[in-house]
């Protein structure tokens, strides 16, 4: 008979362990997966992980790993802070969204001014789109005790509403012969988030994930408010008989991933994208999830598992492109990740026992 | 602007027909969060129930085949689900999160070659004298039967947990599984059971969108029916008969919506579309003051230690 013990301290070996076991099933069913859509399993899996790192073309998909991985990285570094302390976030892709609308529209609507505090003025009014769409369901929930999932959630559909009135309406580029979308950020220099050395990927989203993993890591180690963070996450009651404020908690948590997902959106729609268009988004904001649980709500792991988020992306572009793979064996991929970790954790908070056990 | 090209007696009929995916789904959960489980994979179960449903239905010619399908495939996702929490014992709020993200995935690549198919029609129930009655008659008796089916399965569940001992043992469950656990019910198995039932009820909702409400497959058609479910379940007070009040309310708005944007209202078609999930949260923001009806074990990991 098998049971279950559960263990006094959560085990530092297995956490470290399993987000590389759930990596490795993941790929053993992925394999199985691609097998039973009639394609290669081990060329299939080989041309995700392998090919963007070292294949033939590595120098232009290397620097695609920066563009993917960047708004991935923060935007879940932002969610891990919501979910040490059990506040869920789910709606970073609306805070996205709604980021890169604010920020885009301060842009256009300096167009064709060239001046140096475009673009910073972009980036603030970005962040504080994203923190803005993020205190809708903080501030429900400090006020009426509303459930954050469920309004942060619906806010997703509000919000790509609004970027389709948007795309179709105000932002339209005038000079776009009618078609949807708006003017080209990359072509107005004042509004581009152009690469900082050409041809690398490294531009400021880049940057500014990094600093959001260093101030994340700094703030959860080293200061009075991630230590609530943490301590409301593992034993709320101690929490509030410690005096942990939680409506200030939430407001932070909840703004706090907001704003950040507001700026990955920002950084994006002024770069790599470049046009606000109705199928601008492309559910990073939902894939940042899975990030932040595989990344253990760490910031470093959050970079690593960011960094192979964004690889299994770029990777199975090339696989649709050259085995045919259809782009939704990439998101079942990803929704195995999750499961296989979820299922995987066990071991880092129970030990397994085998054998029937002694009558107390 | 025309206002006067809306029929109210089409309006309730549709009213009616917009309603019942919602309402499989939530009743389905409302019966999952009574046995003091959180599943958030709704979304997840109807979209798998949806593209299984048609399928079946299309590769078939039998929309009755396809809604027996999507059931089963709804429960057989939940399956992910009870391993992971029941099994071991993870978090339910993100295994939930996992099974929505897993399903929409699937259901994409299952759905692929079935974009822009017609699936089987299903016979409208017609009644001798009652359907061709004036006004009574289209919206009351000429509707499929799973339509009733919902109405029906409502009225079971409701009078299930009211009436019977098994409601009893499934509410003792979700109020205080350590106390059941000491009566000697077998608490894990009794959330399987209702995990089980809630991925059907979500299945036989998603095949309704994708069979007969629209009726044709989209990747990702469910646009947020299933986290509209579960938040009906918060509006319902976790009780049947307030949820298929609410899954009526919600079915309303969504077709009125509809309906405007047919007329051509002076309101972009955008922020017509969004009504539903703004009212969705006003309704939240009004109903969450009474949080006193939740299953008081919500949400809580159960192990037995001994």
């Amino acid at each position: 008979m098998i049971r279950l013990e559960k263990r006094q301290q959560p085990s530092r070996a297995w956490s470290l362990a399993t987000p590389l076991v759930a990596v490795m099933a993941t790929m053993v069913m992925g394999g199985l997966l691609f097998a039973a859509l009639g394609k290669p399993p081990i060329e299939a899996i080989r041309t995700i992980f392998w090919e963007p790192l070292f294949g033939e073309f590595s120098f232009y998909y290397r620097p695609q790993l920066l563009i993917k991985g960047a708004p991935l990285v923060l935007i879940a570094i932002g969610l891990s802070l919501g979910f040490k302390a059990g506040i869920w976030n789910i709606g970073a892709e609306g805070q996205y969204i709604i980021g890169a609308l604010s920020g885009a529209g301060v842009g256009l609507a300096f167009y064709p001014l060239e001046a140096w505090y475009v673009f910073p003025l972009m980036v603030l009014v970005g962040a504080l789109g994203g923190w803005l769409w993020a205190m809708i369901p903080a501030v429900l929930k400090t006020k009426f005790d509303t459930n954050e999932i469920l309004v942060s959630l619906m806010l997703v559909y509000v919000a790509e509403q609004l970027l389709a009135s948007m795309s179709l309406g105000l932002l339209k580029n005038p000079q776009g012969y009618g078609f949807p979308g708006s003017r080209n950020l990359q072509q107005y220099d004042s509004a581009h988030n152009a690469e900082l050395i050409a041809g690398t990927g490294l531009h400021l989203g880049v940057v500014a994930a990094l600093i959001a993993v260093i101030f994340a890591y700094i703030l959860l180690n080293r200061h009075m408010l991630g230590f609530h963070i943490r301590l409301t996450g593992q034993a709320p009651r101690a929490a509030r008989f410690a005096g942990v404020n939680p409506t200030r908690l939430v407001l932070f948590c909840l703004g706090m991933s907001g704003a950040l997902a507001g700026l990955a959106g920002l950084f994006e729609v002024s770069g790599p994208a470049g046009v606000v268009s109705i199928d601008f988004n492309v559910g990073y904001g939902f894939t940042a999830i899975i990030v932040a649980f595989l990344g253990r709500l760490h910031p470093v792991g959050i970079l690593l598992a960011g960094a192979l988020m964004a690889l299994t992306y770029i990777g199975g572009d090339i696989a649709q492109s050259k085995l045919g793979l259809p782009s939704a064996a990439i998101q079942v991929f990803q929704g195995m990740l999750l499961f296989f970790l979820l299922a995987f954790d066990l071991l880092t908070n129970f030990r397994i026992r085998f054998g029937t056990p002694e009558t107390a | 602007m025309d206002l006067s090209a809306i029929n109210p007696v089409l309006l309730i009929a549709s009213l009616m027909v917009a309603a019942t995916p919602i309402l499989l789904a939530a009743i389905g959960e409302l019966v999952v969060e009574k046995a003091g489980v959180l599943n958030l994979g709704v979304e997840g179960m109807m979209i798998i129930g949806a593209i299984a449903g048609f399928a079946t239905a299309v590769e078939s010619g039998s929309p009755t085949l396809g809604f027996v399908v999507a059931a089963a495939a709804g429960a057989a996702l939940s399956l992910l689900f009870v391993f992971l929490t029941q099994v071991v014992l993870a978090n339910q709020v993100a295994s939930g999160l996992a099974l929505t993200l897993f399903g929409l995935g699937l259901s994409a690549l299952l759905g692929q070659s079935y974009v822009g198919v017609r699936p089987p029609e299903m016979a409208q129930i017609q009644l001798p004298v009652l359907s061709d009655l004036p006004f009574v008659g289209p919206i009351l008796f000429s509707h499929d039967p799973v339509l009733y089916f919902g109405i029906a399965l409502t009225a079971a569940v409701g009078a299930m947990l009211k009436f019977t001992r098994g409601g009893l043992i499934l509410r003792a469950v979700g109020e205080n599984h350590d106390a059941a656990h000491a009566l000697g019910y077998k608490v894990v198995r009794i959330r399987i059971l209702a995990i089980l039932f809630g991925g059907a009820c979500a299945g036989l909702g998603g095949a309704y969108i994708s069979l007969i409400r629209v009726p044709q497959w989209t990747e990702g058609m469910t646009a947020g029916i299933g986290w509209i479910a579960l938040a009906l379940v918060v509006f319902a007070s976790w009780k049947p008969w307030r949820a298929l009040l609410g899954a009526y309310l919600f079915g309303g708005v969504t077709v009125m919506q509809l309906n405007l944007q047919a007329a051509g209202v002076a309101i972009p078609v955008e922020y017509l579309a969004m009504s539903p999930y703004l009212i969705t949260i006003l309704v939240l923001v009004i109903l969450s003051a009474d949080k006193s009806r939740a299953p008081a074990a919500l949400g809580r990991i159960f192990h037995a230690s001994r």
